[in-house]
């Protein structure tokens, strides 16, 4: 049986153990300690715990001033409300002052299931990517999510994190080692690549695995870092492979897909397939049939994969 | 012998580097600097505990220009305090320059904070002073909003927070010259009774001429001595004071003078010729 974990669990657990480490840290959230997880902090370390309640903007302006004055705040809601409602607050008051906050943000993507479309970040990856200073991260399981954690405590600047209400299967050992910047190469393969974020590498390496039984060969990479996007591994896969697929639980415009393209266009042109959303909002229901109903599930992930290798 | 002598020629001086910064770059907004005179006059060269050779001295008191197109009242200040030299004010607005048409915390020594988006201001005080409180220092943090500002939907979400965290080491000024871009506030979106709004959302409201050495060291007094509430000092100004075509003119809230503009508004300031 697999070991289950939601990255926002993860995210808790990582906070709890950061507060021991680093007292500068301190965490912010809008009323939702309970969904964030943030209140694993706050029930250890209530003197430095914030509710701002229901004013994500506010959230943000907070943080900003905390990391103004020397702090290291992770402020926490969900990714819809924290980067959507607070967009304009994260551009001027955090990123383009530079200030040393951190926006951890939970419930991204279609996977939050029955909450429905307002509730489904599906723009915040391309939003964030488009900010100047704005680091990305956007982790696979719960194992990275917690290294995540850890080195955007660690990185002097502003960090966005994107994680996940549902519980992912875990793909990573204890002793995986997460870069921010690095693209990690999963699974080798010669004749398409896979490049998937977020709780997309799993299925990308179902995928691989199906592809193989049809002795289709495909290198899967999991881009855990959007911005700044690890090209290297990019060009890499675009010159020894016939092309690349992208798979993200976000609108196929502005995300890991959009990201992708733009180091192949300016480098080594080559066909990318992209999956995501349609440039669509989601719906109510269960996460992974909405995840199968909006083409991520693997049956597309192969079907895009045969696409390439039949250009 | 006028006690406030001394301030009362900081707060001309300024008035003189805002008229002449503002001609120069061609562009700005004198109104709303010209109101806040006396409030950062005091605030620099009576009450902060600040230190102009070390602007990250991390016990200072902070203060916040959450309105922050009102950036030349907050040059001429911090270069009267000598936190850079004057010929800086030259450059204001232009390529390269350290002083951005809004204050820009990174280029500019002596910018606590980076604003010019109206309301943001507000949270990142709230910021300032928790991280005081948790830390157990006893500086404080001043800033000065707008009243046009208040229309914004975060200064009310900071507004609870404030006074939900018994932040009573926030002090704001309110520069209530009572005009906003489009015209009066009570035309454009009326914001009365601000005082009333602000005590309900529990702060320590104070009504002062926000022209008054007196009345402003008297209101910082007071806040300092509140405890438990943050301090809303509504300071009712005149928009564009001192220069007698400009008060109480909308229509000044963001333009630069004219050549002969400011001639005029040099010669009521004594404030000799541009050089």
């Amino acid at each position: 049986m697999t070991n289950m974990i939601a990255t926002r669990d993860a995210y808790g657990e990582a906070l709890r153990e950061l507060g021991t480490i680093n007292k500068d840290i301190v965490v912010l959230d809008a009323d939702l300690s309970g969904s964030t997880k943030t209140i694993t902090f706050k029930k250890e370390f209530p003197e430095r715990f914030f509710n701002v309640g229901i004013a994500e903007q506010n959230l943000i302006g907070t943080a900003a001033g905390l990391a103004a004055a020397g702090k290291i705040p992770f402020a926490s809601s969900f990714a819809m409300f924290a980067t959507g409602r607070a967009f304009e607050i994260i551009r001027n008051s955090v990123c383009y002052p530079n200030l040393n906050v951190k926006i951890a943000a939970t419930h991204a993507g279609l996977m939050v299931g029955e909450d429905g479309a307002t509730h489904q970040a599906l723009e915040d990856i391309s939003i964030m990517r488009s900010l100047p200073n704005m680091v990305v991260l956007s982790p696979a399981d719960g194992v990275e999510a917690k290294q995540c954690i850890y080195k955007a405590a660690e990185y002097d600047g502003p960090v966005y994190i994107r994680l996940g209400r549902s519980k992912v299967p875990v793909i990573f050992d204890e002793d995986y080692k997460f870069e921010i910047g690095k693209g990690v190469e999963l699974k080798e393969g010669k004749d398409v690549t896979i490049i998937a974020t977020g709780v997309m590498v799993e299925k990308a390496l179902i995928t691989a695995d199906k592809l193989s039984e049809e002795n289709i060969s495909a290198r899967v990479i999991n881009m855990s870092t959007i911005k700044p996007i690890d090209k290297n591994i990019i060009i890499k896969a675009a010159k020894e492979t016939k092309g690349i697929v992208t798979v993200e639980e976000h609108n196929i415009i502005g995300g890991l897909g959009s990201a992708v393209s733009e180091v192949v266009v300016e480098n080594v042109p080559t066909y990318v397939e992209k999956i995501g959303t349609m440039d669509t909002f989601g719906e109510s229901g269960n996460g992974n049939k909405l995840l199968e109903k909006y083409g991520l599930g693997v049956e597309n992930i192969i079907k895009k994969s045969k696409k390439i290798l039949s250009r | 012998m006028d006690k406030y002598k001394d301030l009362k020629t900081i707060a001309n001086n300024m008035r003189i580097n805002i008229i002449k910064m503002l001609s120069r770059a061609q562009s700005g907004h004198p109104g709303g600097s010209l109101s806040a005179c006396e409030i950062l006059a005091t605030l620099y060269f009576k009450e902060m505990n600040i230190d102009p050779k070390n602007p990250h001295w991390e016990d200072r008191d902070r203060f916040v220009l959450s309105k922050g197109h009102g950036a030349p009242v907050l040059y001429a200040a911090l270069a009267e305090k000598g936190y850079f030299s004057k010929e800086e004010l030259k450059s204001l607005r232009k390529i390269d320059s350290m002083l951005q048409g809004h204050p820009d915390m990174k280029g500019t020594p002596g910018v606590d904070m980076t604003t010019g988006s109206l309301g943001q201001g507000l949270s990142a005080v709230n910021g300032m002073a928790l991280a005081g409180k948790v830390d157990k220092k006893d500086y404080r943090v001043y800033a000065l909003i707008g009243d046009g500002e208040v229309q914004e939907g975060i200064i009310w979400e900071a507004a609870m927070f404030a006074a939900h965290h018994k932040l009573d080491n926030i002090t704001v000024f309110l520069d209530h010259n009572g005009l906003q871009i489009d015209g009066f506030n009570k035309d454009v979106m009326d914001i009365e009774p601000i005082d009333d709004k602000f005590k309900s959302f529990g702060w320590h409201v104070i009504n002062i001429d926000g022209h008054s050495f007196e009345e402003i060291i008297k209101a910082i007094d007071e806040a300092k001595l509140t405890k438990g509430k943050p301090t809303m000092i509504i300071a009712k100004t005149i928009k564009g004071k001192g220069v007698s075509f400009m008060e109480n003119q909308a229509g000044w809230h963001g333009k630069a003078p004219s050549e002969e503009e400011t001639r005029k508004a040099l010669d009521e300031l004594g404030g000799g010729i541009i050089d």
